[in-house]
């Protein structure tokens, strides 16, 4: 089960991550919403405990009791995992994409290709090469919290003996927790972002060459 | 006949550095003009704005009579009929030569790929490096690099080409090697922009010498002119420590 749900989620994350990548790297005035919402992403789901979210949505949503939405437990665990690995998975490609030096994409740009055409032929694959090793990295986590969507289950038989527990879920302890983790680690990753922000700034104000 | 190129008035500043402060300058078709200056007068930044790399703050840019720094100008189309080189040469270093080469017909012109194989093939063919096709950059010496790097923007057959400072990064033995080819395009006709450090190769083969200083053209003249008997001081003066450094 484990594994099912690993390589599915694997799959997915691939995709959807470097989608939020490149969302979070267009530039221009007008993607500024598009790019704040991959921000805001990255920030919230690396943010979150996963184990809160997997709870969260786990047991949440099936209580729900939303029609034409899936109710198994384990569905809505690997969907926590995708959210939460997804925005890590986006911030290696992130960094794999700034990686790529800016003259290669002046190259392509130069040749008449358009900017979609150069990330898709000339960024990503240098960038993709890059971070296989922390890509890797990041799986071994994926593999390891999938443990994690198993505990729902025992949870769940935990929970039915607890009488008196309401039978509807109660969103907000969880709630309450997730706002408190983001609280510390939001600030902390946009103290850590404008670190290496001023860090290339740095670099580049001294070595400018075409 | 029209100009190749037209520049009126180009400022452009980064940040509070004003790099360009108002440049005029025009190439007939199959005129070669080369840029000569100080490291920093501008002579990159200047071809980065005729290829729209970068935007201009001020002027007009007329590429055989369309004006390319308008505002519903499509940058693709445009960049499409200019090749430009670099110093580094800024191949892709995951594609073989051929990839290289054929990357821009392919994906900006649309090319069948057996299309865009045979135009690759013939240039490969006429600057002598059929045998490199299937190799990867990092196996080529920087002058085989660099005569790749000029393929691949003829290979798009632009209308005008802008070269920077394609020597300046070779080890002098590889010089000579490059600077060929770009003779050879020379003869056939080919209207270029040359920012170079190599002042006998600039008298050698540019119709018209610039002197860029302090983010303006100072003086241009015939090769003759210019290294014979240049009237501005600072062009005097330039091209006095560039004698003493034994490059001319
Ligand atoms: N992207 C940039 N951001 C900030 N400053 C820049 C940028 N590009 C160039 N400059 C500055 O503009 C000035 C002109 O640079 P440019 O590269 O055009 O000079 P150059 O004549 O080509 O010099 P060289 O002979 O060394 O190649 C320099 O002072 C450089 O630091
Ligand atoms: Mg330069």
């Amino acid at each position: 089960m484990n594994v099912k749900i690993f390589c599915i989620a694997e799959v997915v994350i691939l995709f959807t991550a470097l989608g939020v990548a490149v969302l979070r790297g267009l530039t221009g005035p007008v993607f500024f919403p598009v790019r704040f919402f991959a921000v805001v992403y990255a920030d919230f789901f690396r943010g979150i405990p996963t184990i809160l979210l997997i709870y969260m949505l786990g047991f949440g949503i099936p209580a729900l009791q939303l029609s034409g939405v899936p109710t198994s437990e384990l569905f809505w665990g690997t969907v926590a995992l995708i959210l939460v690995y997804t925005a890590y998975v986006s911030e290696v490609y992130r960094a794999g994409i700034e990686s790529v030096h800016p003259s290669q994409n002046a190259a392509a740009r130069s040749l008449g290709l358009s900017h979609g055409q150069s990330l898709r032929y000339v960024v990503i694959p240098q960038a993709v090469r890059r971070v296989i090793p922390p890509l890797l990295n990041d799986f071994i986590g994926l593999q390891k919290d999938t443990a994690l969507v198993g505990v729902l289950g025992v949870v769940e038989a935990f929970r039915q003996t607890q009488i008196n527990q309401a039978d509807t879920f109660n969103f907000t302890p969880g709630i309450v927790a997730a706002v408190l983790f983001l609280l510390i680690t939001v600030p902390l990753t946009r103290f850590t972002d404008w670190l290496i922000a001023r860090d290339r700034r740095r670099r580049q104000a001294t070595g400018v060459l075409a | 006949m029209s100009d190749a190129l037209s520049l009126e008035g180009i400022r452009k500043s980064f940040g509070k550095l004003e790099v360009l402060r108002g440049i005029d300058l025009t190439l007939a078709e199959h005129e070669v003009v080369c840029l000569i200056g100080a490291s920093g007068s501008g002579k990159s930044t200047l071809l980065r704005c005729v290829n729209l790399l970068e935007p201009i703050d001020a002027g007009r840019i007329i590429l055989h009579g369309e004006e390319i720094t308008g505002r519903a100008v499509d940058v693709n189309r445009v960049r499409r009929g200019i090749g430009i080189v670099f110093q580094s040469f800024n191949l892709f270093p995951h594609m073989s030569v051929v990839r290289n080469i054929t990357l821009g017909p392919r994906k900006a012109l649309g090319l069948s790929k057996a299309d865009a194989d045979a135009r690759a093939d013939e240039l490969l063919g006429r600057f002598g490096l059929s045998d490199k096709r299937d190799d990867f950059p990092d196996r080529l010496s920087g002058g085989q690099q660099q005569r790749v790097a000029i393929v691949r923007a003829l290979a798009m057959q632009p209308e005008l080409m802008l070269l920077d400072e394609v020597t300046s990064a070779l080890d002098p033995e590889l010089v000579a090697e490059v600077l060929d080819v770009i003779r050879e395009l020379a003869g056939g006709g080919m209207t270029m922009l040359i920012a170079t450090h190599e002042m006998s190769f600039a008298r050698d083969v540019a119709h018209r010498v610039c002197f860029l200083d302090a983010g303006v053209i100072l003086e241009e003249g015939t090769p003759a002119e210019i290294f014979g008997s240049p009237r501005q001081p600072r062009t005097q003066q330039f091209l006095q420590r560039i004698v003493q450094a034994g490059r001319l």
